[in-house]
């Protein structure tokens, strides 16, 4: 039900939509790498934080659309991988051994977390991935020693590329705009290859996947360790753009406005999340200024609209319209 | 002996966070496991009774101060009870996420407005004269309005145990978690079934959030906290059940208590800890429902 299109590609003419998927992505992507020519600094900057949300939604996006495990605390991974590369910057060593570090130690949690969340599912699935988000966001807090409490970790150094200091607004956009298309590209990997096929299955139907075979609790606890370390790298381009991380990052709001992305740019295609990403910081950092700091009103106001209004997110509708 | 008497201490406010945990996962436990919706709006609810609480009595609670407190919160958790149930009727039908979608929405909202009508700073609000000092047993001082505390939240979570295990009221909602269906097809109106529950489960939390108020102090961000809490104490009680809560909430309030006067730093590790602990012996939870009957 949820995407004909991507579970029987078979039925499909194969070339023409083939053809025509690659030049927009290939458009998209020149344009993406062209954007700090044409836009203003700040424009950059916003752009730059579109794109590390858009991983983290699009990471969320592998467990809810692909293998249906909606879960309310994908930041603590986000946060874990942040404050891993931020801890490791500012201990000196900057750039993509950083990054690395940040996905190890958001898989290791995500291992943790996981083991406990995987194996209860529904709802449970839900209550246990909210408590996880909340208790890194505690732990966050009271961790002083590490994580540098409720202040965060500040003044993290720009990340370096081979003696260059990437400090200018373009720089780190390139450098995150490289690491945002790496990651999108792995999840994408991911979800089509031979194991991308089982989590549709355990989607659709877990228990007939259990009885052909599959070990599907560690299946699923694979899925979610690889999408916690994809949140991980998001987390550390976040401390790389940011050169700030806080517990809010970790915690409850954030993975509230991770899964809001993907619900309202629909769980159908992988640029859909990323959409919905733009548009979830677009209204945090634009309109929650204008509104005198009532960013989060305006954002449960969303909430409430797209459950009423658009339960298969944009995507889906642009979908509904195009077909015959 | 100190050391016995911090232990002594930190135990005691574990049964007091306990009781007070209980009578908030209550309310959430009857919701979910009689109208299948998860109410993340919950601790929102527990926040707004705490903050009704500073309101109207100040920071010094008198007696007839905290009577109207108590009146307020009845009536905000009766109202809001049954806003949420109408808000979430349309979506009876629909995923589980979306209903959670909608009420996390909702207490996005509601910490948005609560935030603009009492500010940021924390809401302090101590209790009112014949409970605010402490009491001395036998060397042993403790703060009489948590002592107090424990007493009137054991009365409740034994009327609320009593009233769901034993009444008739009680048999209509057990039978409700059981067969939603067919309680409807035996003649009893749904709809006021569910507003009902809302009802009840939503005063239960704004009269939590009340009794907290001089323990935790109203404050932004508390909604989460307790509302964390509380789904632990859900999730390894076992849904829609009234004594697998009660046992899971006297358990991690002895662990958030005992845990934060041992190591302090590492509270929110040591509450992970025992729910994956408990969740490894037990994948659903200790009193979970068998579907069509009760074990």
């Amino acid at each position: 039900m949820t995407s004909l299109a991507t579970t029987h590609p078979a039925t499909r003419p194969r070339l023409r939509p083939a053809v025509r998927n690659a030049t927009a992505v290939a458009a998209g992507t020149l344009l993406l790498a062209a954007a700090p020519l044409y836009l203003a600094p700040y424009a950059t900057t916003t752009l730059t934080r579109i794109l590390v949300f858009g991983l983290l939604a699009a990471s969320l996006n592998l467990l809810v659309g692909v293998v249906g495990l909606p879960s309310l605390g994908h930041a603590a991974f986000f946060g874990v991988g942040a404050y891993a590369a931020a801890f490791s910057a500012l201990h000196g060593t900057s750039g993509v051994p950083a990054l690395l570090l940040g996905m190890a130690a958001a898989a290791l949690v995500a291992l943790v977390a996981g083991a406990v969340a995987v194996r209860a599912g529904g709802v449970f699935f839900l209550m246990l991935t909210l408590a996880v988000g909340e208790l890194t966001q505690q732990a966050a807090d009271s961790w002083e020693s590490v994580t540098g409490g409720s202040n965060g970790l500040y003044g993290v150094p720009a990340p370096t590329l081979s003696g260059l200091v990437l400090d200018q607004p373009a720089t780190t956009y390139w450098y995150v705009l490289a690491f945002f298309l790496a990651g999108l590209l792995a999840l994408r990997l991911a979800a089509t290859s031979a194991t991308g096929v089982v989590l549709r299955g355990i989607r659709d139907s877990e228990d007939r996947m259990r009885a052909l075979g599959y070990r599907t609790t560690l299946v699923k606890l694979g899925a979610f360790v690889f999408a916690g370390a994809v949140a991980g790298l998001a987390g550390g381009l976040l401390a790389a753009q940011q050169r700030l991380v806080t517990p809010a990052d970790a915690g409850f709001e954030t993975s509230a406005l991770a899964l809001l992305a993907v619900v309202i740019g629909g769980t159908g295609s992988w640029w859909g999340p990323c959409l919905g990403a733009a548009l979830v910081i677009v209204v945090r950092d634009s309109l929650g200024a204008t509104l005198d700091g009532h960013g989060p009103l305006a954002l449960g106001l969303l909430f409430v609209l797209v459950v009423y209004l658009l339960p298969t997110g944009i995507a889906r509708i642009r979908l509904r319209r195009t077909a015959p | 002996m100190p050391t016995a008497q911090i232990a002594l201490t930190a135990m005691v406010n574990g049964l007091a966070i306990g009781l007070l945990l209980f009578i908030t996962a209550a309310g959430l436990s009857l919701i979910f496991g009689m109208m299948d919706v998860l109410n993340l709006a919950h601790g929102a609810l527990f926040l707004t009774g705490a903050y009704l609480a500073w309101w109207i009595g100040g920071e010094q609670q008198t007696w007839p101060s905290l009577g109207r407190a108590v009146v307020a919160v009845v009536v905000f958790g009766a109202a809001a009870g049954g806003l949420l149930s109408l808000l979430t009727a349309p979506l009876s039908r629909r995923s589980h996420l979306e209903q959670a979608l909608l009420t996390l929405g909702i207490a996005l909202v509601a910490a948005d407005v609560l935030s603009a009508l009492f500010g940021d700073d924390v809401r302090a609000t101590e209790p009112p004269a014949g409970l605010a000092g402490t009491v001395t047993v036998a060397g042993w001082s403790y703060p009489s309005y948590r002592l107090a505390l424990v007493g009137v939240a054991a009365l409740l979570a034994a009327a609320v145990y009593w009233t769901v295990e034993r009444t008739s009221l009680g048999a209509l909602f057990r039978a409700t978690v059981g067969d939603r269906d067919m309680v409807a097809a035996v003649g009893v109106d749904p709809r006021l079934v569910r507003g009902g529950v809302f009802v009840l489960g939503s005063v239960l939390a704004t009269l939590a959030g009340l009794l907290g108020a001089p323990i935790y102090h109203a404050r932004p961000g508390l909604d989460t906290t307790i509302l964390v809490l509380a789904l632990v104490v859900v999730v390894v009680g076992g849904l829609g059940s009234i004594r697998g809560p009660l046992i899971a909430a006297l358990l991690f309030g002895q662990v958030e208590s005992v845990g934060r006067a041992v190591l302090p730093g590492l509270a929110s590790f040591l509450l992970f800890g025992t729910l994956a602990a408990v969740l490894v012996v037990r994948p659903r939870g200790l009193f979970t429902l068998a579907p069509g009957g009760r074990r």
